[in-house]
């Protein structure tokens, strides 16, 4: 049988012949590949879409558009690993030659730069879009934990590469962050050396940040990001958005993926590019001068993604500011899914018309108290040592004891005068943390000039 | 479902029980061995990626510094050590105190600054006095010392070794008269 079908081969052209050498066999033979192709990618991507998941509002593009600078991420990573030199001599040497001696390196670091800091503010709002959609309820809680887990690559991977270019912003930079560390009771002092390489920033940390950085954190988005993608095909696609009073599961009219669904991703995806084009040819990625040990900038800041972290220890006392709070807020974030909600309500942008309005109270609420608390304990020393009283209890447990209650106080509050359900209550709180959470790191990134002092901008 | 019908299937007959106990017997020395490499690849993992100590050096070359004579070291003074990472104060009462310049708080390096007599960290506002003591917060505890001895009217300081402190004591200080 293959015998006689390799016949004709013999009379084929090159072209030919090399195509029948890759897919070798019969033509069902070569059927049954293509068919093995479509079904992987059908695991991917579904071959018709709802027609209302088509909507520009329901996803903003910004999954797409968090996938799309990963890939641009991945590309000019590659590129500029060709050029880079991880050794604290040679580091910040090889990133002037990088801009002023190799062509487009400008360019292409400058693409990578504005690419990892917007893929953080998209990759928030698509948090923030997914979470207001309700669409980490059943069947897709598990893929918000993957989306958590995705998040965390993006954070970690901007710091990792915060430090290699070398220069007085990097070092100093990373210092602190991995500073910090040295508060995390127990294992924190051997956390720090095990991160660091050492007792301090140096060779080793370099090259420590570097493994990460190129090896392992892309290898955990090649694992993570088709998983996550492959859930949202099992959840049998994206929510569909509808009033409250609409059916859930009324999908309504399907249309094929192509070109339909796939126009509007290439949509995204150049502006996307375009956007990051735009922003990389006007502004540059900075760059000091070569990391001093010796001389620390006044004032010295973290990554500007750590500042609420930053700012937060400015009132509390460390153990609070960066291992219980960080911890529960993680907690908090991969549990909101299996949370006890009396109804799971997906696909209704704020569950209700009545959340909606208590959200808005909360974002109220968030807006005038952060700061007032910041101001406040700024000028007036809130959280400053009571004397007699250990500062742990002075400047940790009792203020955020305070908090706690403060927000306890509001959600019962809130819950009793509006009759409200467990996820329209919820949801209150998650934007009021939210919220303030912003608040707390615009404060850090704008307000907080010399020796931390607060400044108007 | 397994492990029930295991259970009962060999209680009547002694015959069954014994190649079934050596094959248990056999499945755990697997499950074991097993176990055992997995432990040696993440212990050899762990052995390679563990921060490197400062090998033990027979000579005391690399970690002690030699500061300089005595005279060279004015009361009431701050001299800086850009290669051991220190301060060597020299206190009004002539004690002597080498301070790690890495701020408490989050590690920035403490520039001396003479006309206001005290360390001021530039990243986060910490400062502290002459013998390393928190004078503003945010700073947790005093700067960290190096140990000080004194041979022959020359100070040195051995860098290996680190004091972390809750505030200043004497016991950290090295007065000439008494170590010769």
């Amino acid at each position: 049988m293959k015998a006689q079908s390799s016949t004709p081969v013999e009379h084929a052209g090159l072209l030919q012949r090399i195509r029948y050498s890759i897919f070798p066999g019969t033509r069902k033979e070569r059927e049954g590949y293509r068919n093995f192709f479509n079904t992987l990618i059908l695991h991917f991507r579904p071959r018709t879409v709802p027609q209302r998941t088509l909507q520009f509002t329901l996803t903003w593009g910004l999954g797409g558009m968090a996938f799309v600078l990963v890939m641009i991420l991945i590309g000019t990573g590659l590129l500029l690993k060709f050029v880079y030199q991880p050794f604290p001599d040679r580091a910040y040497e090889s990133i002037l030659h990088l801009q002023n001696e190799v062509l487009f390196g400008q360019l292409i670091r400058n693409i990578h730069y504005w690419s990892a800091n917007l893929v953080i503010i998209v990759a928030f709002l698509h948090f923030l879009r997914v979470y207001f959609t309700g669409a980490f309820h059943p069947p897709r809680q598990f893929n918000w934990v993957i989306g958590l887990g995705l998040f965390s690559t993006v954070f970690l991977s901007n710091f990792t590469g915060y430090l290699l270019p070398w220069d007085q912003l990097a070092f100093w930079a990373i210092t602190i962050s991995t500073g910090m560390l040295e508060y995390v009771p127990i294992v924190g002092i051997w956390l720090q050396r095990w991160i660091q390489g050492g007792a301090e920033v140096g060779p080793a940390t370099l090259s420590t940040f570097y493994a990460i950085h190129t090896a392992i954190l892309p290898a955990a988005f090649i694992i993570l990001m088709p998983f996550h993608f492959w859930r949202v095909r099992k959840a049998g696609g994206l929510v569909i958005l509808r009033s409250p009073k609409e059916d859930e599961n009324a999908k309504g009219e399907w249309v094929p993926a192509i070109p339909n669904l796939l126009l509007r991703e290439v949509v995204v995806a150049l502006a996307a590019t375009a956007l990051i084009l735009l922003l990389s040819v006007a502004l540059d990625a900075p760059l000091q001068s070569k990391a001093n040990p010796g001389l620390s900038p006044n004032p010295t800041k973290a990554p500007w993604y750590f500042m609420g972290i930053q700012e937060m220890l400015l009132h509390f006392h460390p153990l609070f500011a960066l291992f219980i709070i960080p911890i529960l807020t993680v907690i908090v974030l991969a549990g909101l899914p299996y949370l006890n909600y009396q109804s799971h309500i997906s696909g209704v942008w704020f569950v209700s018309s009545k959340a909606r309005r208590m959200a808005r109270m909360a974002v109220l609420v968030a807006l005038l108290a952060t700061p007032l608390v910041v101001l406040t304990d700024e000028s007036m020393g809130l959280t400053r040592k009571i004397p007699g009283l250990p500062s742990l209890i002075s400047t940790g447990v009792i203020p955020f004891g305070i908090l706690v209650v403060a927000v306890w106080g509001f959600y019962g509050h809130m819950k009793r005068r509006h009759r409200a359900t467990n996820t329209e209550a919820v949801q209150m709180i998650f934007v009021l943390i939210a919220v303030a959470l912003i608040v707390v790191t615009l404060t850090g990134i704008f307000f907080r000039g010399a020796g931390m002092k607060l400044v108007w901008p | 479902m397994k492990h029930g019908s295991g259970v009962i299937a060999p209680k009547p007959e002694q015959v069954d029980r014994t190649p079934s106990s050596r094959r248990r017997f056999l499945r755990m020395l697997w499950i074991g061995l097993g176990v055992v490499a997995i432990g040696q690849v993440i212990a050899v993992v762990i052995a390679f990626l563990r921060p490197q100590k400062p090998k033990d050096r027979t000579t005391d070359a690399g970690t002690i510094l030699e500061a300089g004579h005595m005279d060279k070291f004015p009361l009431n003074s701050v001299t800086a050590f850009v290669r051991g990472k220190f301060y060597l104060a020299r206190l009004e009462d002539g004690g002597l105190l080498a301070l790690s310049r890495k701020c408490t708080h989050l590690g920035c390096t403490v520039p001396w600054v003479s006309e206001k007599n005290k360390f001021e960290c530039p990243c986060h506002g910490s400062s502290f006095d002459i013998r390393g003591e928190v004078v503003t917060q945010p700073a947790p505890r005093a700067l960290d010392c190096y140990h000080v001895f004194i041979e022959n009217n020359i100070v040195k300081v051995d860098t290996s070794k680190i004091t972390k402190r809750s505030g200043f004591s004497a016991r950290d200080v090295v007065y000439p008269g008494k170590s010769s």
